[in-house]
C-alpha cells in the first residue's frame, strides 16, 4: 500500500499530533502537545536548547515512540505504514555524519536505491544542492555547509510529499545558512511539499515559514503566522537604550519610577514595553533629563518574537 | 518489480561496505599485511635452520680471565685441551669455544666466559647465559633453572662431555637420529591456520561491530532506516563484504605461506571452504550481538576487547593450549576461536575431510545462528 498526500482532502492536516507526552529517564521532554500541518504548509518549530522540539519531530518521524497521544501522517499512524510513510517522507536528521569514504554520488546514489531511483534522480539532486564541484569529493572532505547540503539533497531524493528538517542550519555561517534557505524557497515555489522544520533562530523561521510554533520546555506556548503571533502577543512596542558610562544607575532606582524598566547594570542596557509611543517615549525623555541621566543611544520598536519569548519564558532563544 | 528494487537495494548496500572498507589504507594494512608479516617473522623465526649458539659462564677460579694465561683446575684443563681460545672482540671478552657437528641436528657452538659470580648472576636474568658452571672440591658444579628445558638439555650436553673428557657427545651404538620431515610438523604449519582463524575474529569483531557502532554513534543508522531501506539487507550485505574480504585475506596468507615456507593444505579445500565459512557465521553473529546496543564508540572499543582478547591468548593460536592447566582444556575447546583454529588446523596439517569438521563446523553454524538472532532481536537501530 502506498500512501500519497495527494490522497488527503485539502481539509484534512498531512501531519496530525495529539496530546503526545515522551519523557527520558526523569526528564519530560514533550508534555502533552496538539498539532496540526496542512499540505504545503512551512513551519517552523521555534524554541532554544532542550525545548523538545527534535524529540517532537523524531516521533512525527516515525524514530521514536510517544507514551501517550497520537501521530497519524496522512491520516495514517506509523505503526503497520512505515514503509509507505518512509516512501512519501523526506528527513534530514540534526548532525548525522555520513560514510567519510564515499563520494556525494555515491552517498546519493546508495540513498537513491533505497527508493529504486536511478542515476538521473542523483544527478538533480547534485544539481539542486549546488554539490556539482564536490561530486566525486569524499564526504570527509566537505565544508559543514556543504554536508548539511547532502543531507538536505538526501532528503529531497524522494521528491517527499512531507519533509521534516531538524536544526538544518545550526552551526553554519551566514552565506551557508543562506544557501539552504534558497534550496528551501525554490522548493516552496514549485512543489506542494510541507516543510516542518525546528530552529533557535527567530530570522530563520520569519524568512522561511508561513507558521511559526514556538516551543519551551516540551510544550507550544504560541501557534500562527509571524503577524498573528505578533498582533495577538506583541502588542506594544519596546523602547531600549543605553545610558553613558558615567551614570550611576541601579535596578532599584528604576523600581521606584514610572516606567518598568528590565535594567542589565553590567552592560548599563535597559528595554521595558509601552503601548502608547507617542505619550510614553516624551515622558521617559523628561525622566531622564530630569535626573540629568545622559542617554547613549536608544530605539523604538515593534516587538519581535525574541521578546515574545522573553514575556513568556523570562529568557531569550539563544539562552 | 519489488524483486528487482531489493536487488538493487542489496547491490547498492553491498558496494558502499565494499569501498568503506577497501578505501582505508589502515584495513589493507592491518587485515592484509598485518598477518603475512607476523606469519614471516613467526614462520623465519621458529623455522630457521641457524646454528644453536649457547654461552655458559665459568666462576672464576675454573678458568683464567685472560686465556692466554694458561689453565686452571679441571673445567679449565679441560677447555685448554679441546676448545679453541678466542681473544677479546669488541664488546666480548676473552672466551672459549666448542663445536659440537652432528650430520642430523647441525651444529651447536658452546662459548665459555669467566666470570665473577655476581656478575653471572645477572647475565642469566638477563637471558645472556643459560648455566653458570663452578669448580669446588674437584667437583664440577652446575647452577640453572632446573624448570628451563633448555638450560637442561645444555646441562646433559655438557655432563656428558666433561664426563667423558672429550669435546663431543658419546653416540650410544644402539641408538641413532632420524629427523621428522613429515608435512605439517613445523610451527609455521602450526601457525598459519591459527593466523587466518585470528583473522576471521578480529575482521568480523572490529569490521562488523565496531563499524555498526561507530554508524550508530554517528546516526547514520538511524538516518537509513527512516527509508524504505531492508533492515536485512543492510545486515546481510555487511556480513557477504565481511566473507568476501576474509576470504581475500586467507587466500593471500594461504598463497604466502605456500610459496615462502611451502605450507600445504593437506585435507580437502571443501572442508577447508566449509569451516571458514562456519567460523564466518559464528564470528558474524558474534559481532552482531555485541553491537546490538551500544552507541558510544569508547564502550564498543572495551566491550570488543573483552571479547576478543581471551580467545586471542586462550584458543591456541600462537602456541597449543595444551600447555594450561587440564582443568581448562575442556573449557578452552569449547570457545569458538579454539574450535575454529582446531577445525582449520585439522584440515591444513591433519588432512581431515568433510567428515572431519563436521562437528566443529555445525556448532559454529550454530552459535552464529543464535547469536545472530538475539543480536537482531535486541538490534537498536536509533
Amino acid at each position: 500500500m502506498r500512501a500519497h498526500a495527494s490522497s488527503c482532502p485539502a481539509a484534512d492536516p498531512v501531519i496530525d499530533v495529539q496530546a503526545v507526552y515522551k519523557s527520558f529517564d526523569s526528564v519530560e521532554a514533550v508534555r502533552g502537545v496538539d498539532l496540526r500541518i496542512m499540505e504545503g504548509q512551512f513551519t517552523a518549530i521555534l524554541g532554544p536548547n532542550g525545548a523538545g522540539k527534535t524529540t517532537l519531530v523524531e516521533m512525527i518521524e516515525g524514530i521514536q515512540k510517544p507514551e501517550q497521544g497520537s501521530i497519524r501522517i496522512t491520516g495514517l499512524p506509523w505503526r503497520g505504514n512505515e514503509d509507505a510513510l518512509h516512501r512519501i517522507m523526506g528527513i534530514s536528521l540534526q548532525e548525522t555524519r555520513f560514510v567519510d569514504r564515499l563520494t556525494v554520488f555515491e552517498t546519493i546514489r546508495l540513498f537513491a536505491g533505497f527508493y529504486d531511483l536511478d542515476n538521473g534522480r542523483v544527478d538533480e539532486i547534485i544539481d539542486m544542492t549546488g554539490l556539482c564541484e564536490k561530486r566525486d569529493a569524499y564526504v570527509v572532505e566537505l565544508s559543514g555547509g556543504q554536508r548539511q547540503r547532502l543531507a538536505l539533497g538526501l532528503a529531497l531524493l524522494n521528491h517527499p510529499a512531507i519533509l521534516i528538517l531538524d536544526e538544518p542550519t545550526t552551526g553554519l555561517d551566514p552565506n551557508a545558512r543562506r544557501e539552504i534557505w534558497s534550496i528551501l524557497l525554490a522548493l516552496k515555489k514549485k512543489c506542494r511539499t510541507s516543510l516542518v522544520l525546528t530552529t533557535h533562530y527567530m530570522e530563520e523561521a520569519e524568512h522561511l515559514c508561513d507558521r511559526i510554533v514556538i516551543m519551551d520546555a516540551g510544550k507550544i506556548l504560541a501557534q500562527g503566522s509571524l503577524d498573528q503571533l505578533l498582533e495577538n502577543h506583541c502588542a506594544g512596542k519596546i523602547i531600549a537604550f543605553s545610558l553613558e558610562p558615567d551614570v550611576d544607575v541601579s535596578d532599584a532606582a528604576w523600581m521606584d519610577g514610572p516606567f518598568p524598566v528590565r535594567w542589565n547594570t553590567d552592560q548599563r542596557k535597559g528595554s521595558f514595553e509601552v503601548t502608547q509611543i507617542e505619550n510614553d517615549l516624551p515622558a521617559f525623555i523628561d525622566y531622564l533629563k530630569a535626573r540629568q541621566w545622559k542617554l547613549k543611544d536608544m530605539e523604538c520598536r515593534r516587538k519581535t518574537l525574541d521578546d515574545l519569548f522573553v514575556s513568556m519564558t523570562g529568557r531569550r532563544l539563544h539562552e | 518489480m519489488n524483486k528487482r528494487i531489493h536487488t538493487g537495494q542489496f547491490a547498492r548496500l553491498f558496494a558502499a561496505h565494499f569501498k568503506e572498507i577497501i578505501r582505508k589504507p589502515e584495513v589493507i594494512f592491518w587485515g592484509v599485511i598485518f598477518p603475512i608479516l607476523m606469519s614471516l617473522g613467526l614462520g623465519i623465526a621458529f623455522t630457521g635452520k641457524g646454528d644453536i649458539v649457547r654461552t655458559i659462564a665459568v666462576i672464576d677460579a675454573g678458568i683464567p680471565s685472560d686465556p692466554a694465561g694458561g689453565p686452571a683446575g679441571a673445567i679449565g684443563g679441560f677447555l685448554e685441551r679441546h676448545a679453541e681460545k678466542i681473544p677479546a672482540q669488541g664488546r666480548h671478552p676473552a672466551r672459549y669455544r666448542i663445536d659440537l657437528d652432528n650430520e642430523n641436528l647441525g651444529r651447536t657452538t658452546f662459548y665459555f666466559i669467566s666470570t665473577p659470580w655476581e656478575e653471572a648472576r645477572t647475565l642469566l636474568k638477563r637471558g645472556n647465559l643459560n648455566v653458570i658452571m663452578e669448580e669446588s672440591a674437584e667437583q664440577i658444579q652446575y647452577h640453572f633453572d632446573p624448570l628451563n628445558t633448555d638450560a637442561q638439555l645444555i646441562y646433559l650436553k655438557l655432563s656428558a662431555m666433561f664426563t667423558d673428557n672429550r669435546a663431543q657427545i658419546p653416540a650410544s651404538r644402539n641408538e641413532g637420529i632420524r629427523p621428522l620431515t613429515l608435512d605439517g610438523t613445523r610451527y609455521i604449519d602450526f601457525l598459519i591456520p591459527g593466523l587466518i582463524a585470528m583473522n576471521i575474529m578480529m575482521s568480523c569483531m572490529w569490521g562488523m561491530s565496531y563499524g555498526t557502532i561507530e554508524k550508530r554513534s554517528r546516526k547514520l543508522l538511524r538516518r537509513m532506516v527512516a527509508t524504505p531501506m531492508r533492515k536485512s539487507h543492510y545486515l546481510a550485505s555487511l556480513m557477504a563484504v565481511r566473507i568476501l574480504m576474509n576470504f581475500i585475506e586467507g587466500v593471500l596468507l594461504v598463497v604466502f605461506a605456500w610459496l615462502m615456507f611451502d605450507v600445504k593444505i593437506q585435507g580437502s579445500i571443501a572442508a577447508v571452504m566449509a569451516i571458514f565459512i562456519a567460523g564466518n557465521i559464528a564470528f558474524g553473529g558474534i559481532a552482531m550481538f555485541t553491537s546490538s546496543r551500544t552507541a558510544s564508540t569508547e564502550a564498543g572499543n572495551g566491550l570488543i576487547n573483552a571479547i576478543v582478547m581471551p580467545m586471542m591468548v586462550l584458543s591456541g593460536i600462537f602456541f597449543s593450549y595444551h600447555n594450561f592447566p587440564d582443568w581448562s582444556i575442556p573449557l578452552i575447546r569449547i570457545l569458538p576461536l579454539t574450535m575454529l583454529t582446531d577445525g582449520i588446523r585439522s584440515v591444513f596439517i591433519e588432512g581431515a575431510g568433510i567428515s572431519g569438521i563436521v562437528l566443529p563446523a555445525g556448532i559454529l553454524t550454530a552459535i552464529g545462528i543464535i547469536f545472530f538472532s538475539v543480536g537482531l532481536r535486541i538490534f537498536k537501530w536509533h
